[in-house]
């Protein structure tokens, strides 16, 4: 498996902790879910004097890796101000960096990402950027300093899955050996471990999970078709043909006709 | 001779669990850390929705099993409470929320645009998909509250100003103190809240409005007299001083959704609080020593303060163990 910046994941489930219908059903579903990181968005009214710290504290004491992110953030300035916050919260260089570009999709605006991404690079942040499948984008951040990239599945909270599946396996191609991780947009299990089969790395969901009627029973789904999906792309899969090939043995059939 | 009780808090919560041991015959006081009800009570910010049925879209199943007393419980110790229903509505594009609440909820009817217009004539056919809950209500919070003391005075329960510590106080104390009791009570968190009040004589509403949305709940609530509450964000952080222009716009955007006329409100009141809350979101009844604690109401604080201080009530007077009995504060 390939390492996010010289860490090993026991799994390529990363779940977000927002809109949980409490804190005890999100600790529930993550329990549940064995998911290997948390996303948590950092709004800059909670961190300027540390009033969110009670819902921190119960992020942290979830014991896995914490990627903080800039959710919400539509400039440059913003997010890297975020990003900084979040490092003096968490005490982690990783972040997950969001520069909105547009309101009704909520698509990055790739301009501000790749610039943002290298100021935050070169002040020594681990960045994981959410983008779309362009390629030219891709190369643009990887330039900047980034080390993984996360491609959009379909505009988030839409959970319509992998909406181009062709510019996606295109992105894995194009860069086998940098560690990718599908975006948002995932509603469905199914979906995820789609993903995982393609040859992505991870999936980092939010919306599907706790916007379910029951998160924890939908996490624990997400874990296994996380794990099906993983377990199948390193099993070398079968190439689709067009005619019918019979499985079992055609030679030694009494031949009738 | 009749028991003696003292209450810490004279919120939502402090002035219930008073009448509920005043029924059955308590010597009750008040200790609160301001004279008079005001904004430094959680309740004072409050939405005043009586809607177990709408909360039972993300609550746990006691929140809307336990919510069905409260508008008979706050009309017959208040008279204050409107039993008008309440209404859910969505934007066009939001669909999908308006069927997800359907599914998560019970009891209401679903409504088209003109049933719509026929229950809020203001609200017109802006809105082509709705859901109506017909046994919800709802109260005006500052007035059901002064009703509340005027009757517990009425009945000879006195009120101190002063900040204690309830473990200070002897005899039975149940200590209502709500967020404030923060370094007391273990895992007790905040999780913010902004409102704004309207003056807007052009429009009336009969019921709370509430407009899903993906990202933020909100609501609008009439208050009679053309003025109208808006609420309310719910954000994990203990902050209670500032409202950001963020949220603001959020509340305000709602209301001009919901009618174009709320353009030309008057903004009459911006409050920001934060609602005591348990991880789990519901509220518990503690015990350490001789102080009862009764916290964790979150954003059900009218809805299921009545249960609540029935079940403060039935643990003092009958030793009943409270259902919502929290075993590891002791």
């Amino acid at each position: 498996m390939r390492d996010f910046y010289g860490t090993t994941l026991a799994n390529g489930f990363m779940l977000g902790t927002a809109q949980y219908p409490s804190p005890a059903i999100l600790a529930d579903a993550f329990t549940q879910s064995g998911a290997a990181v948390a996303t948590v968005s950092l709004r800059r009214e909670s961190g300027a004097d540390r009033a969110g710290q009670d819902f921190w504290a119960m992020i942290r004491d979830l014991g896995v890796h914490i990627l903080p992110n800039t959710a919400g953030c539509h400039s440059v300035k913003e997010a890297v101000t975020t990003a900084h916050m979040a490092r003096e919260v968490f005490g982690t260089k990783w972040i997950k960096l969001e520069v909105i570009g547009e309101e009704d999709t909520l698509q990055p605006d790739v301009f501000g990402l790749v610039e943002a991404a290298r100021i935050l690079s070169e002040d020594g942040f681990q960045v994981f950027p959410y983008t779309t499948e362009d390629l030219v984008v891709a190369d643009r951040l990887l330039n900047a300093g980034c080390e993984v990239l996360m491609p959009w599945g379909a505009p988030i909270g839409t959970g319509l899955g992998l909406n181009n599946p062709y510019g996606l396996r295109a992105m894995r191609a194009h860069f086998p050996d940098v560690p990718l991780v599908i975006d948002a947009g995932i509603g469905l299990p199914s979906q995820a471990a789609q993903a995982m089969e393609m040859g992505f790395d991870a999936v980092l969901l939010n919306t599907a999970v706790a916007k379910a009627g029951d998160p924890v029973a939908m996490a624990r789904a997400f874990a296994m078709a996380i794990e099906a999906g993983t377990l199948a792309a390193t099993a070398d899969p079968m190439e689709p043909r067009d005619m019918a090939a019979p499985s079992t043995p055609v030679i030694g059939k009494a031949f009738l006709s | 001779m009749s028991r003696d009780i003292t209450i810490v808090g004279g919120g939502v919560a402090g002035l219930s669990v008073a009448r509920a041991v005043t029924d059955r015959g308590a010597n009750v006081r008040v200790i609160d850390r301001a004279a008079g009800l005001g904004p430094h009570a959680c309740s004072w910010w409050a939405g005043g929705m009586l809607a177990p049925f709408c909360e039972g879209e993300t609550a746990e199943e006691p929140v809307v099993r336990l919510g069905q007393e409260a508008a008979d419980w706050w009309q017959a110790k208040t008279g204050a409470v409107t039993h008008n229903g309440s209404l859910v509505v969505a934007h066009g594009r939001d669909q999908s929320d308006l069927r997800r609440f359907a599914r998560r909820t019970t009891d209401f009817e679903t409504v088209r645009g003109d049933d719509i217009a026929t229950l809020e004539p203001d609200l017109g056919t802006r809105f082509q998909n709705g859901l109506f809950f017909p046994s919800e209500a709802h109260l005006a919070p500052r007035a059901a509250l002064a009703a509340l003391r005027e009757g517990l005075e009425r009945d000879g329960v006195t009120f101190e100003l002063a900040e204690v510590d309830p473990h200070d106080i002897d005899g039975t104390v149940v200590d209502c103190r709500g967020f404030a009791a923060r370094g007391d009570i273990p895992h007790l968190r905040g999780v913010k809240g902004e409102m704004a009040v309207l003056r807007c004589p052009d429009v009336t509403l009969s019921r709370p409005v509430r407009l899903l949305h993906p990202r933020i709940p909100l609501y609008i609530v009439p208050r009679g007299d053309g003025i109208f509450m808006l609420g309310a964000t719910m954000i994990e952080s203990s902050e209670t001083k500032h409202v950001t222009a963020r949220s603001l716009l959020e509340l305000l955007s709602a209301a001009y959704a919901i009618n174009p006329a709320f353009g030309e409100a008057e903004v009459i009141e911006i409050g920001v609080d934060a609602r005591p809350a348990f991880a789990d979101n519901m509220p518990r009844i503690g015990r350490r020593g001789h102080v009862i604690t009764a916290n964790g109401l979150y954003r059900h604080g009218f809805l299921l303060a009545p249960a609540l201080a029935r079940m403060v009530a039935a643990y003092i007077f009958d030793e009943q163990s409270p259902e919502v009995f929290d075993e590891h504060y002791s």
